[in-house]
C-alpha cells in the first residue's frame, strides 16, 4: 500500500490498472456503511469493497479485481457508468486512495464522488465508451500492462500506443497548478466573502 | 444556458469570486453538521491551524449512529459513542449549537431544520450528507458535500463549485388516493433513470407539485440524488410560507412580511429559461415499488417485474445483477412478494404527514406473524407530536415497534439492520446491494403506507385495496 497520498502538482501518473465492470457502482459498495465508525480515514484502505470482495472469493469465479494478486500496487480503476453514485461519503475515494488507486478512467461519473476525488488530488478521467472498454481489457491481459497518464498532454498511454482523453480545462489547471487543493484560495478571498455576506438578506434582517 | 430560475438567483447572490481555475467561490448560507462527515472536517482545520470562520451558520445534531431502542450514554457501541462525543467536543470547543439527544430538537438532519425554520427559501445549504436535496423543497439550492468540503465550509463558509444546468420537471395531474409523494418519486427515477440528473438541478414544478405538502415536497427534493441530481428544489409558495410562519429559526414580526415579499421574487420567473424539460404525468402513477438494487428499478405495484427483453439494452446487465441479487424472477408479479422485515422512518418518509399516512393503514390491523415491524420517527419533535397524537399507541397496538428517533435502518450504522438474505419493505431510499446492514440483505423501496401494508400483509400489497376495505 502506497502511504504518500498526492500533494503539490500533479502531471503523471504511472502504474497498472485494476478493472471494475459494472454501471451505477456507488459508495455504499465501494465502503460499506459500518466502516464509517470512526474519526479518522486511516484504515479504510483494507476495507474497500468489503462485502463485494467477500461474496466474490467466496465463489468458483476467483478473486475480486482488488484481490488479484498481479493487481496489488495498481494505481488506476478502469470502470464504467456513473460510478460513484449515491451517499457523499468521503470514505469512499478515502478507501480508494488508501488502497493506492491514484486515477479513475470511466464512461461517467457522479457529481460529489467526481469532487471528493477533486478534493483528494485524484483524477477522475470522463472517457467514451470504445475507449475504457479498450482499455479495460488491455488492462486485463495477462501481460498486466502499466499505464501513463499525463495529464499535460491529456493522453493515457500503454505499451507503445497512445490515446487522447478530454479534460476539462480548469481541472486539468488545478492538477497541474496544485491548486485542486483549493482551501487556501478561499480564505484568500476574505474581502469578497464578507461582502457577499453583508448583502444577504437573510442573514442581515435586510429584506427588500 | 438557464437563466431567470430560483437556481440562477441564488446562485447570484451567493457568488463570493470567480477563482482561477473557472469555478465559482459560493457562499454557504446554512451549514449542517453530523457525528459520521465531520470529524476528520474538524480535524483538518485545526492541523491547518484554522477556526470555524462562522460558527453561527453552522448547525448539529446526531443522528447516523444513535441506537433507536435505548440512547441512555454511553452507548453500548464504543465506536458510535467515540463519535458522538468528538462531535461535542468539536461543537463545544468551536461555539457551534449542537441539537443532541433529548434536547427536543434531536433528530435526523434533513427532518430538524426545516421543522425548526433553519432551512428557508434563497439561501445555500450544505451538508456532509447527500439527501442535503431535501432542503430544496423550500426553494434553497441545497446539496451534499463531502468531507473535505465540510473542512472549507467550517473554514471560510464557502465552496468553490461549478454552477449546473437546470432541468424543469414539469408535472401535471393529481395523485390519485393511495398514491403518495414517495411514488411519485420513485417513477420519475424510473421514468428518468439514475444518471440523468448528473450536471443538473432538478426544479420540481406543475400542477402536482404546487398541491403537495411541504413534508411532500421535502420527500420529492430528498431523493433528486437518486436520480443523480446533487441539487432538487421546488420554487417558494403559499404552502411554503405557512409552514414557515411561527417556526423557531423563522423571521418574526415586521421581517415576516418583508422576508415573504423577498422569498416570493427568488420563483423562477413565467420566461425562465431551462436547459431542460421533463413532462410527467401523476395521474397514471401507480403506488411505486423497486424491485432491483438501484432506485431507478421499480414499477407500479400492480406489474410484473420486467423481462430481459422488455429492459433497454444498456440496463440489461444491471437487470441481471439484480435478478441474482434479490432473487426475484422476471415476469413474475412484484405483489404477494413475502418480507422479513418492514422499516418506517428516514429523511426521505419519517416525518409526522408519513407516520400518519402509515397508521391509517395499520390501524385496527395487525402485523403479521414472523415479521418485525418498526417506526422510527425522523426527529424527537415529530416522536412528540406522533405521541399527542396517539400514534405510537396505535402502531404498539399493531404490533409495530416504537421506537427512538435517528437513521436506523436506512444505511444501519446503528444496532438496526437486516440479517443475512433477509428481504425488508423500507420507507428508505435507498435499496443497494449492502445498504441495509447485511451484505446479501434485499431493500423493496415503497412509501410509507404501503410499508405498513406490507407488515399488515406480510407481503408486498397495493395499499389501495386496504384502504378501500378498511380493517
Amino acid at each position: 500500500m502506497d502511504n504518500i497520498f498526492p500533494s503539490g502538482a500533479i502531471t503523471k501518473i504511472s502504474g497498472k490498472a485494476v478493472v471494475l465492470s459494472g454501471n451505477d457502482i456507488d459508495t455504499d459498495r465501494i465502503i460499506p456503511a459500518r466502516f464509517l465508525k470512526c474519526v479518522s480515514f486511516d484504515g479504510l484502505g483494507a476495507q474497500v469493497f468489503a462485502d463485494d470482495r467477500k461474496e466474490l472469493n467466496k465463489g468458483a469465479a476467483g478473486f475480486h479485481p482488488f484481490d488479484q494478486p498481479e493487481k496489488q500496487g495498481a494505481k488506476f480503476l478502469f470502470t464504467n457508468q456513473n460510478f460513484g453514485c449515491g451517499s457523499s461519503r468521503e470514505h469512499a475515494p478515502q478507501a480508494l486512495m488508501r488502497w493506492g488507486i491514484r486515477a479513475v478512467l470511466a464512461e461517467s461519473f457522479a457529481e460529489i464522488f467526481f469532487g471528493n476525488c477533486l478534493a483528494l488530488g485524484i483524477p477522475c478521467v470522463q472517457v467514451e465508451q470504445a475507449l475504457i472498454l479498450e482499455l479495460q481489457a488491455l488492462a486485463n491481459e495477462a501481460t498486466n500492462p502499466n499505464f501513463v497518464l499525463d495529464l499535460a498532454s491529456s493522453s493515457i498511454s500503454s505499451e507503445g500506443c497512445s490515446w487522447a482523453i478530454e479534460l476539462e480545462k480548469g481541472i486539468q489547471q488545478m492538477f497541474l497548478s496544485g491548486r485542486w487543493d483549493g482551501t487556501a484560495q478561499l480564505i484568500a478571498n476574505n474581502e469578497a466573502l464578507n461582502k457577499t455576506a453583508a448583502a444577504l438578506p437573510y442573514l442581515n434582517n435586510l429584506w427588500a | 444556458m438557464s437563466a431567470g430560475t430560483l437556481y440562477d438567483k441564488v446562485w447570484q447572490l451567493h457568488r463570493v469570486a470567480e477563482l482561477a481555475d473557472g469555478a465559482t467561490q459560493l457562499f454557504i448560507g446554512l451549514h449542517l453538521i453530523h457525528e459520521v462527515t465531520s470529524p476528520q472536517a474538524f480535524a483538518a482545520i485545526r492541523e491547518l491551524g484554522l477556526g470555524v470562520r462562522h460558527p453561527e451558520l453552522t448547525v448539529a445534531t446526531v443522528d447516523h449512529i444513535v441506537p433507536t431502542s435505548s440512547q441512555a450514554r454511553p452507548f453500548s457501541d464504543p465506536l458510535a459513542e467515540a463519535m458522538l462525543a468528538t462531535l461535542e467536543r468539536n461543537c463545544s470547543e468551536n461555539g457551534i449549537t449542537l441539537h443532541g439527544l433529548g434536547s427536543g430538537r434531536q433528530g435526523i438532519v434533513h427532518v430538524i431544520a426545516p421543522e425548526l425554520g433553519l432551512t428557508q427559501p434563497g439561501m445555500t445549504v450544505a451538508c456532509g450528507d447527500s439527501h442535503t436535496s431535501t432542503h430544496g423543497a423550500f426553494g434553497a439550492i441545497a446539496f451534499g458535500i463531502g468531507t473535505s468540503q465540510v473542512r472549507d465550509v467550517l473554514a471560510c463558509q464557502s465552496l468553490a463549485m461549478a454552477k449546473l444546468k437546470v432541468r424543469r420537471i414539469w408535472v401535471d395531474g393529481a395523485l390519485q388516493p393511495g398514491v403518495y409523494a414517495k411514488d411519485l418519486v420513485l417513477h420519475i427515477i424510473r421514468q428518468m433513470g439514475v444518471q440523468k440528473g448528473v450536471g443538473y438541478a432538478h426544479e420540481f414544478a406543475g400542477p402536482a407539485i404546487a398541491a403537495l405538502c411541504m413534508e411532500e415536497r421535502m420527500t420529492i427534493c430528498n431523493m433528486a440524488i437518486e436520480g443523480g441530481a446533487r441539487c432538487g428544489y421546488v420554487n417558494p409558495d403559499a404552502t411554503t410560507f405557512s409552514y414557515l410562519k411561527n417556526r423557531e429559526y423563522a423571521p418574526k414580526g415586521e421581517a415576516w412580511g418583508k422576508a415573504v415579499a423577498w422569498w416570493s421574487a427568488l420563483a423562477s420567473s413565467s420566461d425562465a429559461v431551462f436547459d431542460d424539460e421533463v413532462l410527467i404525468d401523476a395521474s397514471r402513477i401507480a403506488p411505486t415499488v423497486t424491485w432491483g438494487i438501484t432506485p431507478g428499478q421499480g414499477i407500479g405495484v400492480d406489474e410484473m417485474i420486467p423481462q430481459l427483453d422488455q429492459i433497454a439494452r444498456a440496463e440489461r446487465p444491471l437487470a441481471e445483477e439484480a435478478y441474482r441479487y434479490m432473487d426475484l424472477k422476471p415476469g413474475s408479479a412484484i405483489a404477494g412478494v413475502a418480507v422479513d422485515v418492514c422499516f418506517i422512518g428516514s429523511c426521505t418518509n419519517g416525518r409526522i404527514s408519513d407516520l400518519r399516512a402509515a397508521a391509517a393503514v395499520a390501524k385496527g390491523g395487525k402485523v403479521a406473524a414472523g415479521i418485525k415491524a418498526f417506526v422510527v420517527p425522523g426527529s424527537e419533535q415529530v416522536a412528540k407530536e406522533a405521541e399527542a397524537e396517539g400514534l405510537d399507541q396505535l402502531f404498539r397496538a399493531a404490533g409495530f415497534e416504537w421506537r427512538e428517533p435517528g437513521c436506523s435502518m436506512c444505511l444501519a450504522m446503528n444496532p438496526d439492520r437486516l440479517e443475512g438474505r433477509e428481504i425488508s419493505a423500507s420507507s428508505s431510499n435507498r435499496n443497494f446491494k449492502g445498504r441495509q446492514g447485511s451484505a446479501t440483505g434485499r431493500t423493496l423501496l415503497m412509501s410509507p403506507a404501503m410499508v405498513a401494508a406490507a407488515a399488515i400483509t406480510g407481503c408486498v400489497s397495493d395499499v389501495r385495496k386496504l384502504l378501500n376495505n378498511p380493517n
